[in-house]
């Protein structure tokens, strides 16, 4: 019965959708006020339809409802309850409805905090907001539909993927799709200011704290996903340039470009169109990623269940949604105004530079995942394109980017001098270069690009603190607006995250040694010994668990005791690794195959200041959050008229 | 530029990377294919003991006699093979194609027993023991199947055991129009 009712809340849902992407619309262009008003009410309804209709199915998996096809697939009665609740949206149906539900209440959130947009720009908001959704409702009512159900029903499930059964891996898709299906309130902004004919001041603050939650929580997203298969992939990296982790980096890039052109309209009511088309382009993005994940063109590591038809469905979709919107952007764009003029060298001057950069990383990322797809159409040539490609092209392209970042916020608005702004840098460049050569000593010469690297990280944390110290002279802290100190965190937290990757990719220790019991190996400065292997019992698995010590100028240092699990339901193995950290270093084990008499494969990494690369990202998101709480954010938005007259004013 | 023409370039743009996928998806193309270097290139030696005592040993003329030939490697270990064992029998039975069997990394004597227990497709049946023969034709292992013309060049090449359709859409009309 249960999930009788959620199905048909779906299809409610659907049909509310197609009234709240039509009605509001008509209503706005014929300034009817009772139309318009209707675009919120049907949000909210939308929203709690949707809201209803992803409880029924998580009920079918807490309850574990085995007449559900969905939960036979993907569920098991012997699966923790976590993993059960995780388990809704670890498979694609389930997953369309996380991706729905979080799409509906972004388009709630607007409708309860929007009370100070203009009439007709929130109820157009909405309508599109609403399209986007009966896209998507459409897609799972149609072709994904997780309610189907089965006769006779099975007396178990066919369990979910165990090496998803994580908590690193459960809140990622979460906080991915927080991110991604963000983009989409900043995408119906943009349409809808083509539709009015009108980008402002007003307009980019409205949009901003909108763009700026879904580029917080794609930066965790993100962050999640390398840190879980930094830990459970027991490969020892954190990126693998996997065409499905560049989905998710090609908005992140676009999305960060986003950000920093919404503050040029914002501050001086330029590049407005060219805001509008990254805006469009940051969501289509998005879509592209979902697009790959489950069309099946290209293989990955996350390769959900696959199917032509979704893939054509998805791929209508996204002509649809990027296709419309650029057409509208074709058309509407021109007749934009343009605002306030600036030098190439000024505030302006340093964010389009940021722009191109991170734009022109965004393509790189492009080409390089869709490249093997077009090669292999045109002239049936197979090529994997992988980390030598992108090493070669996106690290030099970070170079000119990070060089920029610390600049940027010593110019002034409309004309500055470059070169006052670079003598006042001089005292950083100086702990850049000293930090470089340091790092070039201390690891023998080893790897002199990464050096430079280091010092480019070192570069971008002392810049930013730099700048944050001289901000600090002038105004107490408290008076300093949120989102300057935001600024300076997620600019800080990006030189970690350089620090964390360069330090972990270049100078890592790597061992791959075969260990009988009680024999030992060098490894770096360390001993490694394997103790004991035991098996375990678990939930749901057997196991063998290594203690493995490692030990210091003959001092024991600490245990790493990896598991090899295997998952008794589906008969896969899962190798859990064993982390040791202080911050500054990841001593890292996994435990390969292995018998009493052949002995165990051990792999050990050492990993320095790998924690960094994820505190990094999560301070980088942090960063996001504090501008987020920005006073002018807070309290609203200002209304139009006044916010033209300070402009003016200006 | 006429900067009208500027603005539709993002749409021009997104409709020819849509044609890409378009076509993609129609084409039923398999991105974890990863396709054989050894196609349409002569084929590799061939010399190899004889799996059957008393048989010569196996030599590159084998592939020479103005006729395509298939070269099937397997092993009796190998549970794809069983799998793909009956389509070999139906080729030679009553198609008569000429099929050259290796026995990777099989001890010959549990080989033998195996095509003894389910009947031999094999004209020819040489052994790989050490597996240093299937080095020079690139096998990443059994079952895998290739098709060399009557000019002694690799026309197909299968990582996986065939199947019904690959039989009769691939190999069947290749070695048809190969007579």
């Amino acid at each position: 019965m249960i999930p009788e009712l959620g199905h048909f809340a779906l299809i409610l849902a659907f049909a509310v959708a197609i009234v709240q992407g039509t009605l509001p619309l008509i209503g706005a262009a014929r300034g009817d006020a009772r139309l318009m008003a209707l675009g919120s009410t049907a949000a909210l309804t939308q929203a709690f339809l949707i809201l209803l209709s992803f409880s029924a199915l998580t009920q079918a998996y807490v309850t574990s409802d085995f007449s559900v096809a969905n939960v036979v697939a993907n569920s098991h009665s012997a699966k923790p309850l976590l993993y059960k609740i995780t388990g809704v949206w670890g498979n694609h149906e389930g997953s369309m409805m996380l991706w729905t539900l979080i799409l509906a209440l972004f388009g709630a959130s607007v409708a309860l905090f929007g009370a100070n947009l203009p009439d007709t720009l929130r109820s157009r908001v909405l309508s599109v907001q609403a399209l986007i959704g009966v896209g998507f409702l459409a897609f799972i009512l149609f072709t994904s539909n997780p309610f189907l159900r089965l006769s006779p029903a099975p007396l178990d499930g066919n369990g979910l993927n165990p090496v998803l059964q994580d908590p690193g891996l459960a809140f990622h898709p979460p906080m991915l799709y927080l991110g991604y299906v963000g983009f989409s309130v900043t995408y119906s902004f943009a349409i809808a200011a083509l539709f009015e004919g009108r980008v402002d001041v007003a307009w980019a603050r409205w949009v901003r704290p909108w763009t700026l939650a879904a580029w917080c929580f794609l930066t965790l997203g993100i962050a999640l996903g390398s840190w879980w298969s930094y830990y459970i992939l027991g490969w020892g990296g954190f990126w693998f340039w996997d065409p499905v982790e560049n989905a998710s980096l090609m908005p992140w890039l676009a999305g960060t470009a986003l950000l920093h052109s919404a503050i040029v309209v914002e501050k001086r009511d330029a590049l407005k169109s060219w805001t509008v088309l990254l805006a469009i382009l940051t969501f289509s993005l998005s879509l592209l990623g979902t697009f790959l994940v489950r069309s099946g063109v290209l293989t990955s590591v996350h390769a959900f269940a696959q199917d032509p038809a979704r893939g054509m469905f998805i791929l209508a979709f996204l002509l649809v949604v990027t296709g419309g919107g650029l057409a509208l952007y074709a058309w509407r764009a021109p007749k934009l105004t343009p605002g306030g003029l600036f030098q190439p060298v000024s505030r302006e001057g340093a964010l389009i530079l940021n722009n191109l950069l991170l734009c022109t990383l965004a393509a790189t990322v492009l080409l390089g995942t869709l490249y093997p797809l077009f090669l292999d159409l045109v002239s049936g040539a197979k090529v994997s394109v992988g980390p030598p490609f992108f090493n070669a092209t996106f690290v030099p392209i970070c170079a000119p980017l990070f060089a920029a970042l610390c600049v940027g916020p010593f110019l002034g608005w409309k004309r500055a001098e470059l070169w006052p702004a670079l003598a006042r840098l001089r005292g950083v460049f100086l702990a850049a270069v000293t930090a470089a050569v340091v790092a070039a000593v201390a690891v023998d010469g080893r790897a002199t690009l990464a050096a430079i690297a280091f010092g480019f990280g070192v570069w971008l944390i002392v810049g930013s603190l730099y700048e944050f110290v001289g901000r600090l002279r002038r105004s107490r802290l408290r008076s300093m607006p949120r989102s300057t100190i935001g600024m300076s965190i997620s600019h800080a937290a990006l030189g970690f995250v350089v620090l964390g990757s360069v330090a972990t990719a270049a100078w890592n220790t790597e061992l791959i040694h075969t260990l009988k019991l009680g024999e030992s190996a060098p490894f770096g400065d360390y001993t490694a010994t394997l103790v004991k292997v035991e098996p375990l019992q678990g939930p749901n698995y057997t196991a063998e668990r290594a203690t493995i010590v490692l030990t210091l100028d003959g001092k024991p240092y600490t245990t790493l005791t990896p598991e090899r699990r295997l998952f008794t339901v589906q008969r896969r193995q899962v190798s859990e690794t064993s982390i040791h950290t202080n911050l500054l270093r990841d001593l890292y084990a996994t435990l390969g195959e292995g018998d009493p008499q052949q002995g165990w494969v051990v792999r050990l990494y050492d990993n320095p200041l790998a924690p960094w690369i994820w505190l990094g990202a999560a301070l980088c998101a942090l960063g996001g959050f504090v501008s987020l709480s920005d006073r002018r954010l807070r309290i609203g938005a200002p209304k139009r008229t006044r916010a033209t007259s300070v402009q003016a004013a200006e | 530029m006429n900067s009208r023409v500027l603005y539709l370039l993002p749409l021009l743009m997104l409709v020819v990377m849509a044609g890409f996928f378009g076509w993609s998806l129609v084409s039923g193309r398999d991105p974890a294919s990863i396709g054989s270097v050894m196609v349409n290139r002569p084929a590799p030696r061939l010399d190899a003991p004889a799996l059957r005592p008393g048989e010569p040993a196996l030599t590159g003329d084998l592939l020479k006699t103005g006729k395509p030939v298939l070269v099937n490697f397997f092993a009796s270990w190998c549970t794809p093979c069983l799998a793909e064992h009956p389509l070999m029998m139906r080729l030679k039975e009553r198609e008569g194609v000429t099929i050259i069997g290796i026995a990777w990394k099989n001890k010959p004597e549990e080989a033998r027993a195996w095509l003894k227990k389910l009947g031999d497709p094999f004209a020819y049946a040489g052994t790989d023991y050490d597996g240093m023969l299937s080095l020079d034709w690139g096998l990443s292992g059994v079952p895998e199947t290739y098709l060399i013309d009557a000019a002694g060049i690799v026309r197909l090449h299968y990582h996986a055991p065939i199947t019904e359709r690959d039989l009769n859409d691939t190999i069947l009309p290749l070695l048809r129009a190969g007579k």
